[in-house]
């Protein structure tokens, strides 16, 4: 089977729902594991990375619990598939640039994605819809056990599963959240907070990890930490802070809704009417202006427009998705013009939003502008 | 046992110290020792000496750390400055000095905590009864009992044996 059938639509991805996912878009537990007796990936010859691609890919497929899976080297994959496994955080850009001697494996349900000789000889991932941190640690820590059985990894008492680079030795482990945060943005106080997360050890990031940047006011929030304190302390300190942050998100989202809701309401009917009218438009552009949408359906100022809807529009116009939709490469510029039609269609139906918040009482004014 | 400073003279002055659980040993000759201020016993530092020690060695050798290399693999401390990864998982042990540092600063703690292969077992209960036998000896040897010390240290050996681990030096 390809890559390509194997696959859920994006339209049956935007369905997938979760505890908190209105700020809490997805929960995701990695664990790096290496063999016992090869290098690394980054310094193991191209026959040793080709052997142990083919051990470890049997090991991962022939387990119980990956029934249907889907397997595959990463040269049987074009670049279109490797981006638009990337646009789906199921492997990182490092991953999509493999070819020979690397390989995945990805869970019928794909909340299960195993990369083989990515920095590591393993890395697995546990993806799960909104804030599901505790599950998603049990269902990669299951996987890891029954794997450990067939894989000789390689361990030190001291210094326990040896990495390739030293910031992950240890645990192994790296647990994040994706969180969307357009109150905090809008209210300015997200440096702020990115501050505080940062002096509690942990790393924020944007969209696509290291080194992104955070559009559509998505932000990714991990440990960095991986030796000297286990996996439950690492995943329990995050559950902790990440409730701080949707406790922050809300109470931003609130305040501004008291003291600002024009200049909210104006963000909001802003990007409606950009998504909604465009005639050109770039993928960055959109997923800016789709956040807000994501917000005022959060506030309720679309009563008839569904989640899944947006999820959706999120998911397709992002380059790889809407490449795939049309037969030929395209240039940027022929992208922004179909991204734009296709916005325009799938926003057709959908009301304006409404031009007060639900509950509020009389026009709307800012309090700084009416003291 | 020749002096580690100048590597010349007969090492007459054994310091010990005991620095978060890790005990360091250096040997200097009566004119190092001097030198170092180590004749003074309030307040020197083994860590400034060996900071010190290291820094001269490096001066002396330029790059010749830095031209060690990994049996397994043949990886070289070279090549992690420029790649920032390691070569493989014994690497681990052939740069172990040169990661300490870095690993202290990148981590909470510096020895693992939490989830080990079960095939791994019995060689975390060997480190456990380790490290309790390490503290023991650590405590015996600033009690200034030596007899006892070195019943500790024929015990901790006789575990490393178990471990596969090379022996300490006596």
């Amino acid at each position: 089977m390809t890559i390509d059938a194997f696959l859920s639509s994006p339209a049956d991805v935007s369905r997938r729902t979760g505890p908190n996912d209105q700020i809490v878009l997805s929960s995701r537990v990695r664990l790096a594991r290496n063999l016992r007796g090869t290098p690394f990936p980054g310094w193991a010859k191209k026959a040793d990375r080709t052997k142990l691609s083919n051990t470890i890919r049997a090991a991962v497929e022939g387990l119980p619990s990956m029934p249907g899976c889907f397997a595959a080297s990463m040269d049987d994959l074009n670049s279109l598939d490797k981006l638009i496994l990337v646009e789906r955080h199921l492997i990182s850009r490092e991953h999509a640039a493999k070819n020979g001697g690397s390989g995945l494996v990805l869970s019928r349900s794909e909340s299960i994605c195993v990369m083989i000789n990515e920095e590591d000889h393993l890395r697995m991932q546990s993806l799960l819809p909104g804030l599901q941190i505790r599950q998603a640690w049990q269902a990669i820590d299951e996987l890891d056990t029954l794997l450990e059985k067939k894989l000789d990894y390689a361990f030190s008492p001291e210094l326990g599963y040896l990495t390739a680079c030293p910031t992950n030795v240890g645990t192994g482990i790296r647990v994040s959240a994706m969180l969307h945060l357009p109150g905090l943005v809008l209210a300015e106080q997200v440096n702020q907070i990115i501050q505080a997360v940062n002096k509690l050890g942990l790393a924020v990031r944007g969209l696509y990890g290291e080194g992104t940047e955070a559009l559509g006011n998505i932000f990714q929030v991990s440990n960095q930490m991986t030796l000297g304190e286990s996996e439950n302390d690492i995943v329990e300190r995050l559950i902790k802070v990440l409730a701080q942050l949707i406790e922050h998100e809300q109470n931003a989202r609130a305040t501004l809704i008291e003291k600002q809701p024009k200049m909210v309401l104006n963000h909001i009917g802003r990007s409606y009417g950009i998504l909604a009218n465009a005639h050109s438009i770039s993928s960055k552009e959109t997923m800016n202006l789709l956040s807000l949408m994501f917000l005022g359906l959060d506030l309720g100022l679309f009563p008839t427009l569904e989640r899944a809807l947006v999820n959706e529009l999120f998911l397709i116009t992002q380059p790889a998705h809407l490449q795939k939709q049309f037969s030929g490469k395209l240039t940027a510029e022929e992208r922004d013009v179909l991204r734009a039609n296709m916005l325009r269609d799938r926003l057709l139906a959908v009301k304006r939003p409404t031009a007060r918040f639900p509950g509020a009482e009389g026009p709307a004014l800012d309090k700084a502008a009416n003291p | 046992m020749i002096c580690s400073v100048c590597k010349k003279s007969e090492a007459t002055v054994h310091l010990t110290q005991i620095i978060e659980n890790k005990m360091q040993t250096i040997d200097l000759c009566e004119s190092c020792s001097k030198a170092k201020g180590v004749d003074d016993p309030t307040g020197f530092s083994l860590a400034a000496i060996l900071l010190g020690l290291g820094a001269s060695q490096e001066l002396a050798k330029p790059g010749a750390s830095e031209g060690i290399k990994c049996s397994q693999c043949g990886f070289s401390l070279a090549d992690f400055k420029k790649a920032g990864r390691l070569g493989c998982a014994e690497c681990y042990v052939t740069f172990a000095d040169a990661l300490q540092a870095p690993l202290k600063s990148m981590h909470k703690g510096t020895r693992h905590v939490g989830k080990a292969p079960q095939t791994q077992q019995p060689i975390l209960d060997y480190s456990e009864k380790l490290r309790s036998l390490q503290k023991k000896l650590e405590q015996t040897v600033a009690k200034e009992s030596f007899e006892q010390a070195a019943i500790l240290r024929d015990e901790i050996n006789k575990v490393k044996e178990l471990m596969g681990q090379p022996k300490g030096n006596p």
